[in-house]
């Protein structure tokens, strides 16, 4: 990175950040503090929907998950347009004729306390620890390749959102995370159109796709019913489709975006904005990743993509394997352009059994060079054990320093900020006011009409939260694939605590005791499918699992229980 | 207690978009895009594979 960059990156992240606080300098209403302004229209909401779930990882994950597996990724968000009705059509009109801050508050009125307590500690338990990812994960990829030092970075980022988050509270947020939109959708837009403009001459979108597609990067739907595979129509449809419903209708960090604004048109407008865009969006990032693919056959690509860990044990005492898998790596990408190159011609030329053997052979090489690549990993794990194998996630950023223009750099690591930024903003957001109003005020009941004082500790606890994220994110040991261990570490929880708002709205006649048992013992089945049958589940189902034993635990529960132990439980 | 902003129960009548007069046509019309979509992936995949 040189000035330039330095000067595009410094000044969108602090210039965001600056306008945020100036702006919500005078902020001292409880309401506007906690759920936004009311003047908030559906496109600000829309876009705040958008940037709460796409935190950097999105950025520097999909692209990677795009060229290492293709396109599939995308079907893992074919429920989200569905959930997002539901959500339109039935939650968000009762959070927002109760005038609720929290979702769990909803609880709370419908149940008891004890429900509301176990959903907003599910809440802050599965959030403040994927906080902490948030916050780490960004970081970790940019110090690496970057040279820079992770703990400052990581305290640089959490400091800068924390600023901003406690000055204007949801209002900030809000405001913050349409200007790091803007940044984003440019950054992400420029990116595409420098990578075409980087493709072999005559080669074009329509060839770079053909490549793409013939090496089978553009498998976007498979229908296959094997629940062994993880991403497929059936998977994306049920189980994206109850993660989905669980994280927009009850995780605050959502819910908070939506149920401010002048009325329930704009929160209502702003879902259908993502429930319109998001696969569009998810898809256009994956496709980025597979052209770099593409990208990545003719121009040749480092055998293994984080760079600095493969540059540190290539000066170890193992340095003769090392090299002499460059080596070998590098005649194989040799041998692979000229099987592409030749399949290209007699695909020009329409000739359909020469088209396929051709292919045949290419696809023969392509294998060949995976499985060198797959050979530099082993020989990283022989030469240290700890070392981390996974390089997916080095892959975009690893081109965009090596292959885009200076300024280009600088505004492309400002979208991986801004992604992280807005992302972790809304997490704080909605920790702080979790915590406020459904753990505080609940133990401190009187204190609830004190409003400046409500006030005084929502900053309190959105900077404490803060401030743990980043202590967890500096003392964080990281799983392999960053953006599958959110969506893992979400799974294990969502679908409870969907479960128990599924009650909550449909099934009148169950009571807070039952819910409240059916919920604990639908989270411990789904931590044994997890601690002893994650080979056999995919994560995904966790979901629909953990929804549908809690609905049904909790019915059980009901019929054992009767009617009059809850009804004497009330009194 | 309620918030300020509790929304009075006939604030929710009319989208205000043009081209709907109900909630339940946008939901539609959200529906019918994203079964659009996912065949318009189908046959991305199927002409580039």
């Amino acid at each position: 990175m040189n000035a330039l960059d330095w000067i595009v990156l410094l000044g969108t992240m602090i210039g965001i950040a600056a306008y945020g606080v100036w702006r919500t300098r005078d902020v001292h209403s409880l309401n506007t503090y906690l759920k936004g302004n009311k003047s908030t229209r559906w496109g600000t909401i829309g876009l705040s929907v958008m940037a709460t779930q796409a935190s950097a990882i999105t950025f520097l994950s999909i692209p990677g998950q795009g060229f290492e597996s293709g396109i599939g990724f995308v079907q893992n968000y074919f429920g989200l347009p569905l959930a997002l009705i539901v959500v339109c059509a039935v939650f968000l009109p009762i959070y927002r004729r109760l005038g609720v801050y929290t979702a769990y508050e909803f609880l709370g009125r419908r149940f008891d306390g004890k429900t509301r307590l176990l959903s907003a500690g599910l809440f802050l338990v599965q959030r403040g620890l994927a906080a902490g990812v948030t916050i780490y994960a960004p970081a970790i990829i940019l110090a690496t390749v970057l040279g820079w030092r992770l703990d400052l970075t990581i305290i640089f980022t959490g400091l800068l959102v924390i600023v901003y988050t406690v000055t204007g509270g949801s209002a900030a947020v809000s405001l913050t995370q349409k200007w790091q939109m803007a940044v984003i959708f440019g950054g992400m837009v420029t990116a595409f159109v420098v990578l075409l403009t980087k493709m072999p001459a005559g080669l074009g979108f329509g060839g770079a796709a053909h490549v793409a597609g013939a090496m089978g990067k553009l498998q976007a739907v498979d229908f296959s019913l094997n629940p062994d595979r993880r991403y497929t129509l059936w998977t994306g449809l049920l189980g994206g489709f109850f993660l989905s419903l669980s994280y927009f209708g009850t995780d605050q960090s959502q819910v908070q975006r939506y149920i401010g604004g002048a009325a329930l048109r704009e929160g209502r407008l702003g879902l259908m904005f993502n429930a319109l865009l998001k696969i569009p969006m998810q898809f256009s990032i994956l496709l980025l990743g597979a052209l770099v693919f593409v990208f990545y056959q003719f121009e040749k690509p480092p055998v293994f993509f984080n760079q600095t860990e493969w540059r540190h044990h290539e000066q170890g005492a193992n340095a003769a394997t090392f090299h002499a898998l460059d080596e070998k790596f590098n005649a194989a990408f040799a041998e692979k352009q000229v099987k592409i190159q030749a399949w290209l011609e007699v695909r020009e030329a329409h000739d359909a059994v020469a088209e396929t053997a051709a292919r045949a052979a290419m696809l023969e090489s392509q294998t060949r060079a995976g499985a060198i690549r797959a050979e530099a990993k082993a020989a990283l794990v022989a030469d240290d054990p700890r070392a981390k194998t996974k390089d997916s996630d080095y892959v975009f950023i690893t081109f965009i320093l090596d292959h885009l223009p200076h300024g280009v750099i600088g505004l492309l690591v400002a979208v991986m900020f801004a992604a992280a930024l807005g992302s972790k903003a809304s997490e704080l957001n909605a920790l702080g006011t979790t915590t406020t109003i459904d753990l505080w005020r609940h133990f401190r009941p009187l204190a609830a009409h004190d409003e400046a004082r409500n006030v005084r500790a929502a900053k309190w606890f959105t900077a404490m939260w803060g401030l743990v994220a980043i202590a967890f994110a500096l003392y964080a040991s990281l799983a392999e694939n960053l953006i599958e261990a959110i969506n893992i570490l979400g799974s294990i929880f969502y679908g409870v605590v969907l479960g128990i708002f599924l009650v909550a709205f449909f099934l009148k006649r169950v009571g807070g005791t039952a819910v409240f048992w059916g919920a604990v013992t639908a989270q411990v089945l789904i931590f044994v499918l997890f601690f002893y049958y994650k080979d056999r589940v995919a994560y995904l189902w966790y979901n629909l699992i953990g929804c549908a034993a809690c609905v049904l635990f909790s019915l059980v529960l009901q019929l054992l229980l009767g009617r009059k132990v809850e009804k004497a439980h009330a009194a | 207690m309620k918030s300020p902003s509790a929304d009075p129960p006939t604030s929710d009548k009319s989208p205000r978009v043009p081209g709907f007069r109900t909630w339940r046509g946008i939901y539609i019309f959200v529906f019918a895009f994203f079964v659009l979509v996912v065949v318009l992936l189908t046959i991305f995949s199927r002409y580039f594979a």
